[in-house]
């Protein structure tokens, strides 16, 4: 089975792991990540004004372009997939909005908005299916204590990104227990690390991330997985004393399939 | 030839702002047949129906047209007063030139124009129209109340004490509702259980009440004073006549894991069990899928330990029709299932407890013997936090967009209740706004505060969090000082959006009665008939109408009472006689309007008829004319065109179309 | 003003029941001057200059709570949004400079933070 795949600006530099084990892993599964040509950076945040129609355009292309294969479109950060499925909705709702844009971008069919976008996670989920990954994990993560972390753009607004209950998660939980890893609740795992206002702010954003991790770790966890570069750098940003390892859910995913040892052994 | 009398109402200013009434009354003169036409204020009034009758009298009119509000108004009353002077009701035709014309027009001009089509168009009906007379039917003088709450006991009552017989059907195994789980209730504080129980024993008791619990309505059939009704008995897995009551199989019964409904889930229930102590009846029941016998065949202990062999393993569930002359749906009300409003904890935090689950925290009979704990630890709680309008009052599809009305008074009674038992626990309740409006309703909420010191902080509560040491965080605003707090408490208690019974949805197809987009029962009119459904015979009690509280549900429950007693007090009914009817020349026996018609009252009859000058035999539609509600389904179905309404023929609605269109 | 904030952002504040579950949610509330729930009314009493002025819009994180808990669907987020385009675009200058993060590239920051904050504070 054949996807578009949308990786990101910060996937293709600073967050290479969360994209190499990303396809890596898809690969035992007989899924080919399909790299979108040309893509160009979702913008990291959503243009959510009603006129702002430039900030728009790079998703479409993407969108455009697997719709144009009649693939679906995977992405694997949680910024990038918010973005784009959100834009994605906009054309599909917004009658104004793909008229413009349609006029701007002179697609041959026009877009609008017929593309289905998939989280990685959904993937795993839905088309894979956490039954089938548990069966090819070789190493299992051995009841290992790990937080998942959601934070905000993965799940909200519920209305457009609808994949899972946005105050009480269960997809991450699930992951978890496949890849043999023990699953920590805690109550801030949909509360937000700070984003981009550590650009404007970093003792804040600091102070945002750290109260997570806490309560991660109160919890008993020994380390957090998520899907975001962001997210991770304020996590790892926090300035905790005894702060726990934040990582990727490919990574530990790779590591549980035994596609990370092998890559490192060569 | 008719001679037709045109009538029109200015109705105050509701209609004669907006609608030149006089131009009116000029302009539908020279239509064919009019020879008399005139205005008036109020045309309902008195004098306005005087002027009708006198007219008719004078004139000898043959119809007449009252341009006026909608016919679900006043076309009675004005069939009546033609009536009186003489006339048959049926040849009374209604513009509506109020709803449809001058309350949803601005301009006079185009009001006025409209008016005058509306008019013309009911007078080329009524040139058409013919005299109708109505049939009879006797009516069953018997009740049947579906639901077995307060609102449901209430009316059984109230019928049964009339003289009438009712049966009263429960779906639980015991009578009582949702008022049995219920403490104290406001604004008297007087225990649930000390007013109701007496009610259930009451209904038990009368000799004209029957009970039917454990038991379902399957089927419907029949009209308004002629219902027919198959009730499905579950199998109790006992038999009734035998069982004494003594609970001695539900002492030794190992299966023991199964949440107790009662108590909100608290704590758990044998799988055979009483709901509780006052049950009516007093008799056990078996739960099927938690019962060791019915899942693996071994086991039987309850069937060794009854003195009397009550334990009956086989029972199969039992069909009843019973015959009935109205129905009262008092199917009550549930609380939201809060599955997506975890920014509460409430899926992941035993401590964060539904207010219906506090109920039974403070109740003697309940879980604790009535001592607040928290859930987790059974430690006494310091500290407590309310949250309401909790799915209420919202937009999105996870709330209900309605006030659910009793939380305020229900969440005030908790805190001073709390504090009154337990003056060291703090009480916080978060609110929007506190809704009190009711007899003593306001000033019990201000004790609740100046006397009993609950703190009522206006804003909601954004997120609760579990802390390391057991109790919970509370982030809220406090929109008055422009603070967010964040409060360490012991337990939340979110005060649940209520809906109605989920079973409600399923009745209300089977007894044709209307539901508004809540599922709650929609009234015949919301002020003038609150206690009928549209569909008559069919009666409203309690919260399943809307949300209400409990004086409020027995006044409607009597109410309700009063409107079937209303009915069974009569011998005969007065059928619609605006109903369908085959024209045997044109029917050729499809049977396609019997299968669309909802009530089931088309039949076929094999007949002689003369053809064309030739004698054949064929099969043709008959209409029940008691049965027909006139909805025209039938009409609209029939391919040939032999079907017609009477009193709403094709003919008339084409000519009333050709009036417009003229 | 409110009229622009109101056709951009495509929020109607008239929906707001004044429950302040927004702002209860907001996880930079410590920061504001102005709050989600005081965004919604101020902008509805067209009372927009001290939100333009406040440093408040600067701390929104865009994490959406306030939407996604508002009984009514107001979406405070947008609100906050637009009354930080509309400085923007009043061409009062950008609030983020190239040369102000310089001090900020160690090589752990993704590139989507400085994405998202040039997306954000500047035009």
């Amino acid at each position: 089975m054949v996807y578009s795949y949308y990786p990101g600006c910060t996937l293709k530099t600073k967050a290479k792991k969360l994209d190499r084990y990303a396809r890596d892993c898809a690969q035992i599964f007989e899924i080919e990540l399909e790299e979108i040509e040309d893509w160009q950076c979702c913008g990291g945040v959503y243009p959510g004004m009603a006129d702002e129609l430039a900030t728009r355009l790079s998703p479409v292309r993407a969108l455009r372009e697997a719709g144009d294969k009649k693939q679906d479109l995977v992405t694997v950060c949680s910024a990038c997939h918010h973005v784009i499925k959100r834009v994605n909705e906009d054309v599909k709702t917004s009658g104004e909005i793909r008229r413009k844009i349609n006029a701007y971008l002179e697609p041959e069919n026009g877009y609008e908005g017929e593309t289905k976008v998939i989280h990685y996670l959904e993937l795993l989920r839905d088309r894979i299916g956490f039954d089938r990954i548990r069966e090819k994990v070789k190493q299992p993560l051995n009841g290992k204590k790990i937080a998942p972390y959601y934070g905000c753009l993965l799940l909200r607004p519920y209305d457009v990104m609808n994949f899972d209950d946005p105050e009480n998660p269960s997809i991450m939980e699930e992951f978890l227990l496949a890849i043999g890893a023990k699953p920590v609740h805690y109550a801030l795992k949909n509360e937000c690390c700070g984003g981009y206002v550590t650009m404007e702010d970093e003792e804040f954003a600091s102070k945002k991330s750290s109260s997570i991790m806490e309560a991660a770790m109160d919890q008993g966890a020994e380390s957090m997985i998520t899907a975001c570069p962001l997210c991770k750098y304020n996590l790892e940003n926090s300035g905790l004393k005894n702060g726990i390892p934040v990582y990727y859910f490919t990574e530990l995913l790779a590591e549980a399939l035994g596609v990370k040892e092998q890559e490192e052994g060569t | 030839m008719q001679k037709i009398g045109v009538f029109v109402c200015w109705c105050g200013s509701n209609i004669a702002a907006t609608v030149d009434v006089s131009k009116v009354a000029g302009a539908v003169k020279e239509e064919p047949d009019v020879i008399f036409a005139s205005d008036y204020s109020y045309m309902c009034s008195e004098a306005g129906q005087l002027m009708i009758q006198n007219a008719i009298k004078e004139k000898g009119l043959t119809g007449i047209v009252v341009c006026s509000c909608s016919p679900r108004m006043h076309e009675a009353t004005f069939r009546k007063a033609a009536q009186a002077a003489g006339l048959n009701p049926y040849m009374v035709e209604i513009a509506n030139i109020r709803e449809q014309c001058s309350w949803i027009h601005k301009d006079k001009e185009e009001g006025t124009k409209k008016a005058i089509l509306l008019a013309k168009a009911a007078i080329a009906k009524v040139r058409f129209n013919e005299p109708l007379t109505a049939g009879e039917t006797p009516v069953t003088k018997r009740a049947l109340v579906i639901g077995g709450g307060i609102a449901g006991i209430q009316t059984a009552l109230d019928i049964a004490d009339a003289g009438f017989e009712v049966d009263i059907v429960e779906k639980s195994p015991t009578i009582g509702g949702k008022m049995a789980q219920l403490d104290k209730t406001f604004p008297t504080l007087d225990c649930a259980a000390c007013i109701l129980t007496p009610k259930m024993v009451d209904a038990a008791a009368h000799e004209k009440i029957r009970l039917f619990t454990y038991s379902e309505v399957e089927k419907v059939k029949g009209f308004v004073g002629n219902f027919t009704v198959d009730i499905r008995k579950k199998a109790r897995s006992i038999q009734e006549e035998k069982c004494t009551g003594c609970g001695a199989c539900m002492e030794k019964c190992p299966s023991r894991k199964t949440g107790n409904e009662f108590n909100e889930r608290l704590d758990n229930r044998t799988a055979i069990y009483i709901p509780f102590a006052q049950a009516i009846p007093n008799i056990p029941s078996i739960d099927r899928e938690a019962c060791i016998h019915f899942k693996t065949g071994k086991c039987g202990i309850c069937q060794k330990t009854c003195g009397v062999g009550a334990i009956d393993f086989d029972q199969q569930d039992e069909r009843i029709t019973r015959k009935y002359g109205a129905i009262v749906a008092a199917t009550g009300f549930q609380p939201i299932s809060l599955e997506r409003f975890d920014e509460f904890q409430y899926s992941k935090s035993p401590d964060v407890i539904t207010s219906l689950e506090l109920e039974r925290l403070m109740n003697a009979a309940g879980p604790t013997k009535g001592e607040l704990v928290k859930p987790s630890s059974r430690k006494h709680p310091s500290d407590m936090v309310f949250v309401q309008c909790v799915g209420s009052r919202g937009e999105s599809c996870r709330e209900k967009s309605y006030c659910s009305k009793i939380c305020c008074m229900y969440t005030a009674k908790h805190a001073m209740m709390i504090r009154d038992k337990y003056p060291d626990i703090n009480v916080h309740v978060f609110y929007i706004d506190v809704r009190t409006p009711g007899k003593n309703f306001d000033e019990f909420y201000r004790r609740a505060v100046e006397d009993y010191g609950v703190d009522y902080r206006k804003g909601m509560v954004g997120k609760v969090m579990e802390q390391k040491d057991g109790r919970l965080l509370v982030q809220a605003s406090d929109l008055l000082t422009g603070e967010q707090l964040l409060l360490h408490t012991d337990m939340v208690v979110l005060a649940t959006a209520i809906e109605p019974d989920k079973s409600a949805r399923a009745l209300a197809t089977m007894l044709t009665a209307s539901m508004d987009t809540n599922d709650f029962f929609t009234e015949a009119h919301p002020k003038l008939r609150p206690v009928e459904s549209p569909t008559a015979g069919i009666f409203l009690s309690g919260t399943c109408q809307g949300p209400k509280d409990i004086p409020e549900t027995v006044a409607q429950a009597g109410a309700a009472a009063a409107k079937v007693i209303g009915l069974l007090s009569r011998e005969k009914l007065l059928n619609n006689p605006q109903v369908a009817k085959a024209e045997e020349r044109l029917c050729s026996g499809c049977s396609g309007c019997s299968k669309v018609c909802p009530y089931g009252a088309i039949d076929y009859e094999v007949r002689e008829i003369w053809d064309h000058g030739v004698r054949k035999t064929r099969r043709i539609a008959v209409v029940n004319e008691a049965v027909c509600q006139g909805c025209g389904a039938c009409t609209v179905t029939c391919p040939s065109g032999a079907m017609d309404l009477k009193g709403f023929t094709a003919k008339q609605i084409m000519a009333e179309v050709d009036a417009i269109c003229r | 003003m409110r009229e622009e904030i109101l056709r951009i952002s495509g929020v109607n504040p008239l929906k707001c029941m004044k429950c302040g579950k927004c702002t209860a949610s907001c996880p930079a509330f410590e920061k504001m001057e102005y709050h989600p729930h005081q965004f919604v009314e101020m902008v509805q009493n067209n009372h927009i200059t001290p939100l333009l002025e406040s440093e408040s819009q600067y701390y929104c994180m865009s994490c959406l709570v306030c939407e996604e808990r508002c009984p009514r669907g107001v979406k405070p987020q947008k609100l906050i949004e637009a009354v930080q385009v509309l400085k923007l675009r009043a061409s009062e200058g950008n609030r983020l400079k190239p040369q102000d993060v310089a001090n900020r590239l160690d090589p752990s920051l993704p590139q989507q933070a400085l994405m998202a904050a040039f997306r954000k504070y500047s035009r």
